[in-house]
């Protein structure tokens, strides 16, 4: 079999810890010289996919190959990669030159290449006057450069980035930025780079896989991911969007924000729910309200450099962001338009939330680990097994955990123009998904309630 | 003078009571001959008395001995509690730390009860044994708190860089956890060096440490002497523990 183009492949990997489920049946593929990019939300399993590529802890189930052969039984000394630590973990009792010594010394390489190859290092990370200087005498960027340096100078098949610039401020790691790009083209190797910063994800991958709760929801090149993203967390993750709620009526033909657009996406069926993305740039703006579509009432206007940020309310009551280079007075009357190809329409996840369990007595259903009142259904009794559904409108939210049937957190928060979509994790770990006018914070504690009228019961025929 | 810094008085009161007095105290006996004249004598008898000299030699090579043993159980034991795959729960480091909340006295005698009932006779062998028993813990502690709070991604670059556990151990633990070690050895050492109690009950004082001669001299009312000694004994573990103190400036290894 001839040697594959990838370097890196893994399927199928399944990791929980404690019995909570950390990553999900990750498959991802790695070209050789690739730079690539996990990103994701903190707590997402980016690290942990990446730790288990260098080889600190195993994997529950499935493969991870390297040029085609599985590395799951050999221990992280013997793995041909290297790792740039999030606090870069230089050794605190060795100075910069023997830091970076380190791993050709335990390779056994001559004392003369070691000294070679080490200047040589030194000088790609612009740190030549500091050999002799102890590790706790630089300040983060250099650190970041010896890391950097110590793990380049083993010439490794793959180099693997634990949110190196994390710790960095904003414009050091702009700089580091550049100089990561620009090592990466000079020497050809593969880079796997963990961050949470799409921004930085954009400027300097070949490919992004973004992750959310232990799945890769989509993984493409920069301009994929931002100008197609497959769902609303994607969308709302990378970039400013504006994530409405929508129906395709038949194919190129969209409704949202009250009225009908024109797109270009085909194959979702006729009448079904969609959710529908437009970038703030693509939306377009102006006095002259002759060619345009809809209308509103400029709310605020904010200059940011480039451009103005505009919120305007439509006048079928949406909030929409946009940016333009163009000035808006606040209360001035405006219209919008929006070109076909500039809509992105995506598949709902889910239309309704939808539970199987079973039936406590006759009026009373098992949710989250508590019991749910729920008005009788003929021919279902207690100890059924059954399918509970109820619209995303009909959670209503408390302020206390106590005021609630079950507590539960806000976890999620998306803004669809005239209300909120917030995912809610119940005490016992279930998703919920809530539509709500009010406010609420990521974090924020709540009670769950539901009206009894509100939860349809469905017998379930296994 | 700030509302702050009055509340140290109290503290300081104390310390002048109880640390700066009684070293005066000591200091100025060993100055002393018997009519409260001014004298060096009492410093150089030290030098020629060949009793004082050998007892001092036999308590340093103790004290050592007694040393190495206990960084040799200590350490692995450290390393074992710090471990957290290896010990889940603080209750082993209590029982570890337990024996130091009994009295030493008291549990040297029981020692001594104990090699008595098995009918193992008293001598060196039972002076180390009872030595490492009682200084253990002082060992185990300060190195157990540097290796607890070591990060553990020191351990994991070094992996990744290609060291084997074996060579992560002594490459980057031992090193890293020097601070921990010169604690413990200070610890460990200085109380070996000076104390009697434990010699007399576990050799039924056929072995005599320094510490011995000077409880012997203050006792037989040789109170300049004794001093004297006690002086010396001081400035030695002084420069000791600036010695180890320089090498390391964070040797912040817990107890000291």
């Amino acid at each position: 079999m001839a040697a594959s183009e990838y370097i890196i492949e893994i399927q199928n990997l399944c990791k929980s810890f404690d019995g909570i489920k950390v990553l999900e049946d990750i498959n991802l593929k790695i070209r050789k010289g690739e730079f690539v990019t996990l990103l994701g939300p903190s707590g997402c399993g980016k690290t942990t996919l990446l730790r288990q590529i260098a080889g600190f802890i195993a994997p529950d189930s499935g493969t991870i190959l390297m040029d085609g052969k599985d590395i799951s039984g050999i221990p992280p000394y013997k793995r041909p990669l290297n790792t740039v630590f999030q606090r870069y973990a230089l050794f605190p009792h060795l100075d910069v030159y023997e830091n970076i010594a380190f791993g050709l010394k335990l390779a056994g390489v001559p004392r003369a290449e070691i000294d070679k190859r080490v200047k040589k290092m030194l000088k790609l990370v612009s740190m030549s006057d500091y050999e002799d200087r102890a590790v706790d005498s630089l300040s983060g960027g250099q650190q970041q450069r010896v890391a950097i340096a110590r793990a380049l100078v083993n010439q490794p098949k793959v180099l693997l980035l634990d949110e190196p610039l994390a710790a960095l401020d904003l414009k050091m790691r702009k700089d580091m930025q550049i100089e990561l790009k620009e090592m990466h083209r000079k020497l050809g190797i593969t880079f796997i780079y963990v961050t949470h910063d799409q921004e930085e994800a954009m400027t300097l991958s070949d490919t992004i896989a973004v992750f959310n709760e232990g799945r890769i929801l989509q993984i493409g090149t920069p301009t994929d991911v931002y100008n197609e993203p497959q769902n609303a967390f994607v969308a709302d993750f990378i970039g400013e969007s504006n994530i409405l709620d929508g129906r395709m009526i038949c194919d190129r033909k969209v409704e949202f924000i009250g009225n009908e657009f024109e797109c270009v996406d085909e194959g979702f069926g006729e009448n079904v729910l969609v959710d529908v993305v437009m970038r703030p740039e693509d939306i377009e703006i102006r006095r002259d309200q002759s060619k345009a579509v809809f209308f509103g009432t400029v709310t605020s206007c904010t200059f940011k450099g480039v451009f103005n940020q505009i919120f305007v309310n439509t006048d079928e009551g949406y909030e929409l962001m946009i940016q333009n280079y163009r000035k808006y007075e606040v209360g001035e009357r405006v219209g919008m338009m929006i070109q076909p190809g500039n809509i992105q329409v995506m598949r709902k996840e889910r239309i309704c939330n939808s539970f199987d369990t079973y039936m406590v007595d006759e009026t009373h259903v098992e949710l989250f680990g508590e019991s749910f009142e729920c008005s009788p259904v003929a021919g279902i009794s207690a100890g059924d097994a059954v399918t509970a559904e109820f619209s995303f409108r009909a959670v209503d939210l408390q302020d206390h955990q106590e005021d609630g049937v079950v507590g539960a957190e806000v976890h999620f928060i998306l803004y669809k123009g005239n209300h909120y979509h917030l995912t809610v994790v119940a005490d016992d770990g279930t998703h919920v998904y809530v539509d709500t006018d009010d406010i609420w914070d990521k974090g924020d504690l709540v009670g769950i309630n539901i009206k009894a009228k509100d939860i349809k019961i469905r017998k379930r025929n296994d | 003078m700030t509302k702050r810094s009055t509340w140290s008085i109290p503290y300081l009161v104390f310390l002048v009571i109880f640390v700066v007095l009684p070293l005066l105290l000591v200091a100025i006996y060993a100055f002393q001959d018997a009519g409260g004249r001014f004298t060096f004598s009492n410093i150089l008898r030290f030098f020629s008395d060949g009793d004082a000299l050998s007892t001092f030699a036999v308590s340093i090579e103790i004290a050592i001995e007694n040393t190495l043993i206990c960084i040799l159980l200590g350490y692995p034991a450290a390393w074992i509690l710090a471990n957290k795959k290896l010990n889940r729960s603080a209750v082993t480091i209590i029982l570890f730390i337990l024996p130091m909340w009994i009295n030493a006295l008291m549990r040297t005698l029981a020692t001594a009860e104990l090699f008595n009932m098995f009918g193992i006779p008293l001598g060196k062998g039972t002076l180390i044994f009872g030595m490492v028993y009682d200084y253990l813990p002082f060992m185990i502690y300060p190195i157990y708190n540097v290796l607890e709070k070591m990060d553990k991604s020191y351990s994991e670059a070094a992996q990744d860089l290609g060291a084997t556990p074996w060579q992560v151990f002594w490459k980057i633990t031992v090193p890293i956890s020097k601070p921990g070690i010169i604690s413990g050895v200070m610890m460990v050492f200085m109380p070996t060096v000076s104390t009697f109690a434990i010699s007399e009950f576990l050799t039924n004082s056929k072995i005599k440490l320094f510490g011995s001669i000077i409880q012997e001299n203050i006792n037989s009312s040789m109170w300049n002497y004794g001093a004297a000694l006690a002086f010396i004994m001081l400035i030695i573990i002084g420069i000791t523990s600036l010695l180890a103190g320089n090498d390391d400036k964070e040797a912040a290894g817990g107890l000291i």
